[in-house]
């Protein structure tokens, strides 16, 4: 099965983190990388750019809206994602786990829709 | 329950959980145990029970869902389709046991799927029966069975015990579950106080655990919880319908078996010297079983007791629990100063810190504010049998003050 794994963060939070809690937080990242690819589940993965480079599109009945920032004003944004290829949820439960969250955000896991032949 | 439907029940959880292996998903495997013992039944009748029920079931089970996948074409997963089963030990299903368990009991499933779940595939009960249990429409738990058990195939639930480090948080979900089935006996139902049959379920399901994790002193402190409670079930309830307090309950209608297996348990559980917050509600619940009398009742070591609970699992249930005891035990000052540290707004109709405050007032000769509380209590009570109670005690309360 493939899933996404979402991670969301409280932007300001975020920003204003002391060196030794990003190392700490980057230090989760590489695990979860170093995990993944030795199970071979690793598919991709990324961060995101901040909201304030976000663009909203909004298409209704043809007419083209376009608006600086996200669709929605939440406390916490969504900041990257990985997808993976693994037999259940508690193998991304695990990766999840590797992650230091503290009151910085979560993790959002969502399966994906298997591929149509 | 007939010799037969006894050993159905007895060998259902491992029998599911040894066909959920086989067919890789749980609801090729419940029809497939369905259909097994149905053959039971009709086979059982003519040759008496075997040796290894559960064993006869697995094979019966297997067989149909090699049947299953010759018509379709497709492979069966396990050993060769010709093995008997019947020469299996039950506990070498438990690893197979274990799986089931910590599927139902996923904590990526709502608490309600998880239940519902468990008492359905392990426990065996009919969807009308666990609809009964949660006093839900028969309709609607069937609905929410079947979201459960999508839930498990699209979210990609293993049939997995988990690893070492997950374990015991994974197991302190399963417990929770269990004593929510338990407690769900005790949401009070038109006529009946008690439902007994759910009680029985859950102390059916911590035994079965008991018996997977012999060594976790949590579980036996669960269990022994459970046990307390239920020795004196029937005892809550007066013919009429209305609800005894502890102190009236006729202790002769005990069920003193149950308060001997709870106590031992208990005793076996507490000297292994890893302590937790079911250990500690046992501990209350055996204090008050093993006295003779209500006025006999240990309350000093119980409201210790409370205090040590406070810290294992603070709530405001426990700290009114406390205060009950500390004025039980002569200490009604120091009593009311621990009810008065509760965030009171969040509490205004919730009964029993109401009856509490009140008992306490009452005590300190404050009858006016007593009374006040009680009214209030009677006002917020959503049970027939509890507001009954309340009147009497407010009517007593009234004529000793005439007199």
């Amino acid at each position: 099965m493939e899933y996404v794994m979402l991670i969301y963060n409280a932007e300001e939070r975020w920003n204003a983190l002391s060196e030794a809690e990003e190392a700490r937080i980057m230090a989760g990242h590489f695990a979860i990388n170093e995990k993944a690819q030795a199970d071979g589940t690793f598919r991709s993965g990324n961060r995101l750019m901040d909201v304030a480079a976000a663009t909203t599109v909004r298409n209704n009945d043809g007419k083209i809206t376009v608006t600086d920032g996200p669709f929605a004003e939440t406390k916490e944004q969504l900041g990257g994602y990985y997808i993976f290829e693994a037999d259940d949820l508690d193998t991304i439960i695990g990766y999840a786990s590797l992650l230091p969250h503290d009151d910085i955000g979560c993790v959002e896991i969502r399966p994906l829709y298997p591929e149509t032949e | 329950m007939s010799d037969f439907g006894a050993a159905l029940k007895a060998a259902r959880p491992r029998a599911v959980a040894a066909l959920r292996r086989f067919a890789g998903n749980l609801d090729a495997a419940e029809d497939a145990f369905q259909d097994a013992a149905e053959r039971a039944l009709t086979a059982w009748r003519e040759q008496g029970l075997p040796d290894n029920p559960t064993g006869w079931l697995i094979t019966a089970g297997r067989n149909r869902l090699i049947d299953a996948a010759r018509k379709a074409g497709r492979e069966v997963q396990g050993d060769a389709p010709e093995q008997s089963h019947e020469d299996l030990e039950p506990t070498a299903l438990d690893d197979d046991l274990l799986r089931l368990v910590f599927t139902c009991c996923h904590s990526a499933l709502a608490v309600e799927h998880q239940v519902a779940l468990t008492l359905k595939v392990i426990a065996g009960l009919s969807s009308a029966d666990v609809a009964q249990a949660f006093l839900v429409p028969v309709r609607t738990m069937e609905q929410r069975l079947a979201r459960a058990r999508k839930k498990l195939s699209d979210k990609g639930i293993p049939f997995a015990v988990p690893e070492a480090a997950e374990l015991p948080n994974r197991l302190e979900a399963v417990l929770a579950t269990v004593y929510l089935i338990f407690n769900q006996g005790y949401s009070a139902r038109a006529g009946a106080l008690v439902d007994s049959r759910t009680c029985e379920e859950a102390i059916w399901l911590a035994r079965l655990l008991l018996r997977l994790f012999p060594g976790d002193t949590e579980l036996m402190g669960l269990l022994a919880l459970m046990l307390c409670h239920h020795a004196r079930h029937a005892s809550r309830q007066a013919p009429d319908g209305a609800l005894i307090p502890l102190p009236r309950q006729d202790r002769s209608a005990w069920d003193g078996d149950l308060i001997t297996e709870a106590t031992a348990l208990l005793r076996v559980a507490l000297g292994r010297g890893r302590p937790g917050p079911y250990q500690t509600q046992a501990a209350i619940a055996a204090l008050h079983c093993e006295a003779p009398d209500a006025s006999a009742t240990d309350w000093a070591q119980i409201a210790a007791l409370y205090e040590i609970l406070e810290r294992q699992s603070p709530g405001p249930v426990v700290t009114i629990n406390r205060a009950v005891a500390l004025s039980e035990a002569g200490d009604t000052e120091k009593a009311l100063a621990v009810l008065e540290q509760l965030d009171v707004s969040s509490l205004t109709d919730y009964t029993p810190y109401l009856v509490a405050h009140s008992t306490l007032r009452h005590r300190q000769g404050d009858a006016a504010a007593a009374d006040a509380l009680l009214r209030q209590a009677l006002e917020a009570s959503q049970h027939a049998a509890e507001r009954e109670f309340l009147s009497q005690v407010l009517e007593e309360r009234a004529q000793r003050a005439d007199v």
